[in-house]
């Protein structure tokens, strides 16, 4: 069981939920950057949330399906289709094998999501398949795909749910129903990004802090996995101060020397030196992984306690969410 | 902000939704890093529910915790209420931080790293010896003659911050950073000195490399130092070097 890549695409990379545990030795997390869209894929053809996907990038790759598979697409909509016919996102696919899956244009978003019933028959390293790619280490070779690589698969497991409702759509069996993905990632022209201050926010000038809040920041093409560098008005501290390196964490948004802040991401170092304005709510991160280079985001302020509310009603609806697929595709 | 003292005057505060710092102080000592590693061995040795990971610095200790399973484990009664992650987590720190002994002298490890300096192994070790007007042999002999403190590994995966560097070879980082520093690269950068575990870009002064390998992903821990580690550098020639790499290889 496995899939060929014809095309490689911009990047595409094996990711799961991160390595975690490992930050005291400084290897960073890495893992999916809209972990929403891959969990959801995941549970959608009966995989633990936790199971290794493809994460798609901007020009999504051509794959061969080389033996019958359950897929699911979730994340930006990168136009996916199968032999050459659009096929629907959110739902489960039944792809037979021969197929050529491909992607096109960028509707929404700038992320696509694949999992496979079964997941990736690949090696963990250090507790996780992802694709470290400084490191050089997990996912296919420890590198984005490259043309000709030959994913090998791992056979889903009997008791995973079954494939029900059968609907044909394009030449691909389907379900009749989809994931309302609106709960979990949405796409918007002006995004808004919730934040709580950050460590060092009391350090910055009021009129610094005033900016953040209220000014468009342009997400800049030097932009990756490991950040994202902003443009806009220039953010200072009220007198220079050398900071010693601390851990920081996903959604910490550094502001260096040159004022221009970065938040950082999935492949972000595990410390850091620069202070912290302020840090991005776990909940938004996946709507920050769907902003291309060049557009436009506003930060909005919220306390703890309203970020922890959010987090914790988005992983109930997630669970009912597991209960409601497994319910549709059991019945 | 969300700030809580405890009575061992550690501050705790919130690092977003999931996490949280335990600060002990603002400069690097020896008495803060022995009580960020009591604390540290303490909390792994006796995690509580949710605890992810923590990750020890030169003043401060930061905890990562999973916010539904923090939640999940406390009492059908409360949670009938909101209940905070971050103060629930808080709490069991603040008690832990009140019973804990720091009195106890801390037990390091001591490894040592062959270095091969100078030369094509270190470019930048003239540039050293320049800097304070001394000759490479004297900077050899003051780095390899010092007993250096890990406080952290952070930056890169294996990648020790290293304390006790000698003020006579002390030399700032290089106006613009290399843009590819190879692995094993032995550097200085102001009062600290480091080992670069995998090839990536960087600004410190090189004056030697390690046929030793410091990141080791298919063993775990993947890091060959950790926080707390004494690290000794023993000079080598270019033969002992290419001898030791050979046999770095094989493993």
């Amino acid at each position: 069981m496995s899939i060929r890549v014809n095309k490689a695409g911009l990047l595409t990379s094996i990711q799961d939920l991160g390595r975690r545990g490992f930050q005291q030795h400084g290897v960073i997390i890495s893992g999916a950057m809209d972990s929403y869209s891959l969990r959801i894929a995941n549970l959608l053809v009966g995989n633990d949330e936790k199971e290794a996907g493809l994460e798609v990038t901007l020009m999504g790759p051509t794959l061969e399906i080389e033996s019958d598979c359950l897929v699911a697409i979730t994340g930006g909509d990168l136009t996916p289709s199968v032999n050459g016919k659009p096929v629907p996102m959110w739902k489960p696919l039944f792809i037979p094998k021969g197929s050529t899956l491909s992607f096109g244009p960028c509707k929404t978003g700038c992320r696509s999501y694949l999992s496979v019933a079964g997941g990736f028959s690949i090696d963990e390293v250090l507790n996780s398949k992802s694709t470290y790619l400084r490191g050089e280490i997990g996912g296919y070779k420890g590198r984005a795909l490259q043309t000709d690589d030959v994913l090998p698969l791992s056979a889903p497991a009997a008791s995973k749910p079954a494939f029900l409702s059968n609907e044909l759509i394009n030449g691909v069996y389907t379900s009749s129903w989809s994931v309302n993905y609106k709960e979990f990632v949405h796409f918007t022209k002006k995004p808004s990004v919730r934040v709580m201050n950050g460590s060092q926010f009391d350090l910055f000038t009021a009129e610094s802090k005033s900016h953040f809040m209220k000014e468009p920041f342009k997400v800049s093409n030097q932009s990756d996995r490991m950040g994202y560098r902003m443009d806009g008005p220039s953010l200072q501290l009220q007198e220079k101060k050398e900071l010693l390196s601390e851990a920081v964490s996903q959604g910490s948004v550094q502001v260096p020397p040159d004022g221009n802040p970065i938040i950082l991401l999935a492949d972000r170092q595990t410390t850091g030196g620069y202070p912290k304005i302020a840090q991005v709510i776990t909940a938004d991160l996946p709507l920050l992984a769907q902003i291309k280079p060049g557009e436009s985001i506003y930060f909005s302020h919220i306390l703890l306690h309203e970020a922890e509310k959010i987090y914790l009603e988005k992983e109930q609806l997630l669970q009912e969410l597991k209960i409601a697929i497994n319910l549709a595709s059991t019945k | 902000m969300n700030q809580t003292v405890t009575k061992a005057s550690a501050v705790i505060s919130p690092l977003g939704d999931s996490a949280l710092v335990i600060t002990f102080g603002d400069s690097i000592q020896y008495d803060i890093h022995k009580q960020i590693k009591t604390y540290k061995d303490s909390i792994e040795l006796n995690p509580f529910p949710g605890f992810v990971e923590c990750v020890p610095a030169f003043t401060n200790l930061t905890i990562f915790y999973n916010p539904p399973e923090v939640v999940a484990a406390v009492g059908k009664k409360q949670k009938k209420e909101f209940v905070s992650p971050f103060e629930v987590v808080s709490s069991i720190i603040q008690s832990k931080l009140e019973n804990e002994q720091t009195e106890k002298e801390l037990n390091h490890r001591t490894v040592s790293i062959p270095v091969c300096y100078g030369g094509e192994y270190g470019p930048d070790l003239e540039y050293v010896a320049r800097h304070h007007n001394i000759t490479p042999e004297e900077v050899i002999s003051i780095h390899s003659e010092g007993e250096y403190l890990a406080y952290m590994i952070g930056f890169a995966p294996g990648f020790p911050f290293l304390g006790g560097l000698s003020e006579k070879i002390a030399t700032p980082r290089r106006p613009s950073p290399r843009t590819s520093i190879p692995a094993g690269s032995v550097g200085i950068a102001g009062m600290q000195t480091g080992v670069y575990p995998i090839s990536t870009p960087g600004g410190w002064q090189l004056i030697g490399q390690t046929p030793i390998k410091l990141f080791l992903p298919e063993q775990n821990p993947p890091s060959l130092l950790q926080a707390g580690d004494i690290v000794k550098f023993k000079p080598i020639s270019k033969e002992e070097y290419q001898e030791l790499q050979a046999k770095e290889g094989e493993k």
